[in-house]
């Protein structure tokens, strides 16, 4: 065979030179592909699916005293759900207590459809054919509130204790890790894998972080609210495990809602 | 029973534009559960798109399609105020059909 001419050679690695310069002018990170990732998912977010049979469970007549949730008081008066999400947590006079979404729909599953609190809480997170109940509604109710700006007000003694109680418990060591959420959470450009941490501790993360949750995660199948976030990261955190609508669970997401305010609310999101 | 789908149907410059989100398993056969039992395969095989009857889509699938799938395709001749209907039918033979109005 004859041997490649000089032109040739030349030709070849000028066409390489090219491709490397391209490469060079047009740096593409991992944070760039993933947001183009999720843009693309974005429509068709099988977020949709949990929305769709949370809005039928809402209106449909369940439990001991066969009594739909319309009644449910989400925080703006009986029944009204559009905008509910962006005020909570918030602290509930009947209940007297600081109440999450979450912590609230069980609440009404207990006090209007008459379930045991433990038939209410039997199944909080989701796994294939095993569906939560509290995802789906939970996806309805905040995707009522896409759009609106966030907006938890602390007016209540306990409102404001719960907010202390969240920030120091986000930076409060511990575990064999010895870990903090502002461990990962506290400083801008950090990462897990490939993953972008947002930086809780200054406002444009704190908003990210939080107007994003519950999302879809296309890695789990499964639509996963922001108490299920919580209980994941104190898993990451080697902590003990966070108990569904517990005080502290209340607190840190009193604290991370509140942090949030002025940002308008953005999901159900979808999520890798 | 399955779950319904969610159908958007618009007509765009001439052709009608469809996006269709299923909601099942696609399970493929392949993953073991926590005993170290197979998990069996149940995905969706066919499925079809009409418009007025006639068929303007129609698809094998296998188990490589991702859980809760998205479709999106696009026909010439639709009008608005048209029927779009979908049909999947998986490997257990469970069937859905769901239909949307041209808009």
């Amino acid at each position: 065979m004859k041997p490649p001419s000089i032109s040739t050679l030349l030709a070849a690695s000028g066409a390489a030179a090219a491709l490397f310069a391209a490469a060079q002018v047009h740096p593409q990170s991992a944070v760039d592909e993933i947001a183009k990732y999720r843009q693309q998912l974005q429509d068709g977010n099988p977020a949709e699916l949990w929305e769709a049979r949370g809005e039928g469970l809402w209106k449909q007549k369940r439990g001991p005293k066969n009594a739909s949730l319309e009644q449910c008081n989400l925080g703006k008066g009986p029944g009204v759900v559009k905008g509910a999400y962006a005020e909570l947590p918030r602290h509930f006079a009947d209940a007297d207590r600081v109440m999450d979404l979450e912590t609230r729909l069980v609440h009404c599953m207990v006090t209007i459809q008459g379930m045991k609190p433990e038939d209410a809480t039997k199944r909080t997170f989701g796994s294939g054919s095993n569906r939560s109940d509290i995802e789906a509604l939970t996806a309805w109710i905040t995707s009522e509130s896409k759009g609106v700006v966030m907006n938890v007000a602390l007016r209540h003694a306990k409102e404001k204790e719960a907010y202390k109680l969240g920030e120091k418990i986000f930076y409060f060591r511990g575990g064999p890790h010895d870990f903090a959420c502002a461990t990962c959470h506290g400083e801008s450009g950090k990462r897990i894998r490939l993953q972008d941490l947002p930086n809780l501790t200054e406002k444009a993360g704190a908003q990210l972080g939080y107007t994003t949750w519950p999302a879809y995660r296309v890695s789990q199948g499964e639509l996963r609210t922001f108490q299920w976030r919580l209980y994941d990261c104190f898993r990451q955190q080697r902590f003990p495990e966070l108990i569904f609508g517990s005080e502290a669970s209340i607190a840190l997401t009193a604290f991370l809602a509140r942090n949030a305010n002025g940002a308008a609310f953005n999901a159900p999101a979808i999520k890798r | 029973m399955a779950d319904p789908m969610r159908i958007r149907v618009a007509a765009r410059d001439g052709m009608v534009n469809v996006r269709v989100l299923m909601s099942h398993e696609m399970e493929t056969g392949q993953r073991k559960d926590g005993a170290g039992n197979l998990v069996p395969a149940h995905y969706i095989r066919n499925v079809t798109a009409t418009h007025q009857g006639k068929t303007v889509l129609s698809a094998q699938w296998g188990p490589a399609v991702a859980k809760n799938p998205f479709l999106e395709f696009s026909f010439k001749g639709g009008q608005k105020g048209d029927k779009v209907v979908v049909t999947w039918e998986d490997n257990k033979g469970e069937k859905r059909s769901d239909e949307a109005t041209i808009n």
